[in-house]
């Protein structure tokens, strides 16, 4: 029982993970919420439906075109929706966003529809039981596709030429584009990889629960911009930390306390841990060493 | 040069507006067009409340919603077990929801701006969840049904005129409130606050007690028009106050241009008789709503009023003048248009 709960609270904490880097990184680099990338997480979902539904694609090239395609719908929200307002108050890039996230919902209603859709599956179930824990091939699946993603962007971020780029960008931009790095561009890949990585979880999450909707994004988006927090938003390690601790939390709350109030509890955790902790387990006071 | 003396004053502007609003009903026959004018109403005291926490104050709050359904939903309990008049539940319903933005205020003591944001946005989802889960009191998600209309000297309460120009009278009460706010020393202090909060501290301001005082009154105002929200429509339920009205509320102060008053009574118009006008496009209603949001954005950060806006940091809006290359202008047009400062 104890171990399924930890199984469980850890295939959650993965998804929370892919999508709460995006939100790290973006503020990072802009400091301000993207309340869009929930939705493109929901469009990853989106996407790996209409690849379900043409059939034929193994599951690795669905996910590969799922997070293209997802990276291309960061990278062109980016440049509609946020690059004019780098010079404006913050609450004003926030509001856009919220506008944004209007629009990217919506648009899933009607170009997908605004029902609730299976998706067909890209590969057999199968159930392990390990001990008196059952785990099924999906859930392999996907924790084994966030922990590789994970993996390989800590290495794009920590060892390549683009990811030193991203790191000194969220550092100063200013400084940044005097050293003749193009920022713009920067932000782009920023959003690119970002939003690839929320479409991945969407994708994995729309064949683990079997179900593609349009408002599927804002309870994931809160739940991993909350992770992000609890592990000091800007921190990539941080997020990953932090998602996965969050994971387990709601995984224990909805089993031992109500299950209708798992949401509240997240919730209830995020403002304790602003309350006594304001910048998040792993962002220190000038916590810029860390910051994406 | 006269007339346009008188056209440029505000006085002039505000009593042609009042006049305005105050034979609307006249013109408005059917009962969905008064309906129409009763939710800007609304959502005019709405975004005022909001007005104070994010224009004034600088207070980047998202559970907007979450105060205007505190209001309704003590407003509604206390009129249906207890059996009180509304007149009575509305003040409690005031204070309850002003208690609560003191209660969502305390993280803003410690936090601010985006962490501010979504702090406020958990506190908003917890209510939600909590009416959800209230069990047999707040019924849930079925909604509270039958809550008592309001008595007052035999006034027909079923006509929404009658609603109509009370709200009116309310909302002009609390433009008037809000719009003189910033000429008081509190409201200064919040200004100074939101301009820069290191500086107001060392100013002698105590900063925390400014922020949560503007949360309270933020919330008093919204707890005011959840009340008569609840004994208007005479059914409440939780799917009213959710994170998207915190929204709506929010872009109807961005879009009007917050921290000029006026500017969020505008966009409270704007933005409730824009989804009304795109009904007929029933699917893209929402995707139209989302666009003109990004797109007003985009044009006009400081929103629709925010050009004339003379409230600002001095700062600011020296270095917008000076960006804009119109310094002589600008500033001379700013100042005949002055309203505070």
């Amino acid at each position: 029982m104890l171990i399924q709960i930890i199984v469980n609270g850890l295939t959650q904490g993965c998804i929370y993970a892919l999508i709460a880097l995006g939100y790290s990184m973006v503020y990072g680099s802009l400091r301000f919420i993207n309340f869009a990338h929930g939705d493109v997480y929901m469009w990853g979902a989106c996407f790996a439906l209409i690849f379900a539904r043409i059939g034929n694609i193994p599951f690795i090239a669905a996910l590969f075109l799922t997070m293209l395609c997802t990276g291309t719908v960061g990278v062109a929200l980016e440049f509609l929706a946020y690059r004019r307002l780098r010079n404006v108050p913050r609450v004003v890039v926030t509001a856009s966003a919220l506008g944004a996230s209007i629009v990217l919902s919506n648009l899933a209603r009607v170009l997908v529809g605004a029902e609730t859709y299976a998706v067909p599956a890209f590969f057999e179930t199968k159930y392990y039981n390990i001990g008196n824990v059952v785990i099924n091939s999906m859930q392999f699946a996907l924790l084994g596709c966030s922990l590789a993603l994970m993996l390989i962007l800590n290495w794009f971020i920590t060892s390549t030429k683009y990811g030193r780029a991203i790191r000194a960008t969220s550092e100063n931009m200013d400084v940044t584009s005097l050293m003749g790095v193009n920022t713009n561009r920067v932000v782009s890949i920023t959003f690119f990889v970002g939003s690839a990585l929320a479409g991945a979880a969407g994708m994995l999450v729309a064949i683990y629960y079997d179900a593609v909707y349009s408002t599927m994004g804002y309870m994931a988006g809160m739940k991993a911009f909350t992770s992000a927090i609890l592990g000091g938003i800007g921190s990539i390690p941080g997020a990953m930390l932090g998602s996965l601790l969050l994971g387990q939390i709601e995984s224990f709350g909805t089993t031992y306390i109500s299950s209708s109030m798992g949401p509240a509890i997240s919730f209830a955790t995020l403002i304790i841990v602003l309350l006594f902790r304001p910048t998040g387990f792993f962002g220190g006071k000038d916590a810029s060493a860390n910051r994406v | 040069m006269k007339i346009r003396n008188i056209v440029k004053d505000r006085r002039v502007q505000a009593g042609v507006i009042l006049l305005l609003a105050a034979v609307a009903p006249i013109f408005l026959h059917t009962a969905s067009l008064m309906h129409i004018a009763v939710l800007i109403l609304l959502y005019i005291i709405l975004s005022l409340g909001l007005e104070v926490a994010l224009g004034i104050t600088g207070l980047f709050s998202l559970c907007h919603a979450a105060f205007y359904g505190m209001g309704a939903y003590v407003s509604a309990l206390l009129s249906i077990y207890f059996g009180l008049s509304f007149w009575i539940t509305l003040p409690i319903a005031a204070i309850c929801a002003g208690l609560f933005g003191v209660l969502i205020g305390l993280p803003a003591l410690r936090t601010n701006g985006d962490y501010l944001a979504i702090a406020t946005l958990g506190f908003g989802e917890i209510f939600r969840l909590l009416l959800i889960n209230g069990g047999e009191i707040t019924r849930g998600p079925r909604g509270l049904p039958s809550i008592p209309r309001p008595v007052f000297f035999g006034l027909d309460f079923t006509n929404k005129g009658t609603y109509y120009y009370i709200l009116l009278f309310v909302a002009v009460m609390i433009f008037l409130v809000v719009l003189n706010i910033p000429r008081t020393f509190f409201g200064r202090a919040l200004m100074a606050i939101r301009d820069d909060e290191d500086a107001a501290a060392f100013m002698g301001i105590r900063t925390s007690r400014y922020k949560v005082c503007a949360f309270a009154i933020s919330g008093l105002i919204a707890g005011i028009a959840g009340a008569f929200y609840a004994h208007y429509i005479c059914f409440i339920s939780p799917d009213t106050f959710i994170y998207n009205d915190s929204i709506t509320i929010l872009t109807m102060v961005l879009i009007g241009g917050s921290g000029t008053v006026a500017g969020p009574a505008l966009g409270a118009v704007i933005l409730t008789v824009l989804p009304e006008l795109l009904r007929s496009f029933v699917e893209y209603r929402m995707l139209i709503y989302g666009l003109i949001v990004v797109i007003m954005m985009q044009l006009r950060p400081k929103g629709i009023l925010g050009h004339v806006n003379t409230r600002t940091s001095y700062l600011d809006s020296l270095l917008g003048s000076i960006r804009d290359k119109k310094i002589g202008g600008d500033q001379q047009g700013g100042s005949t248009n002055a309203t505070g400062t």
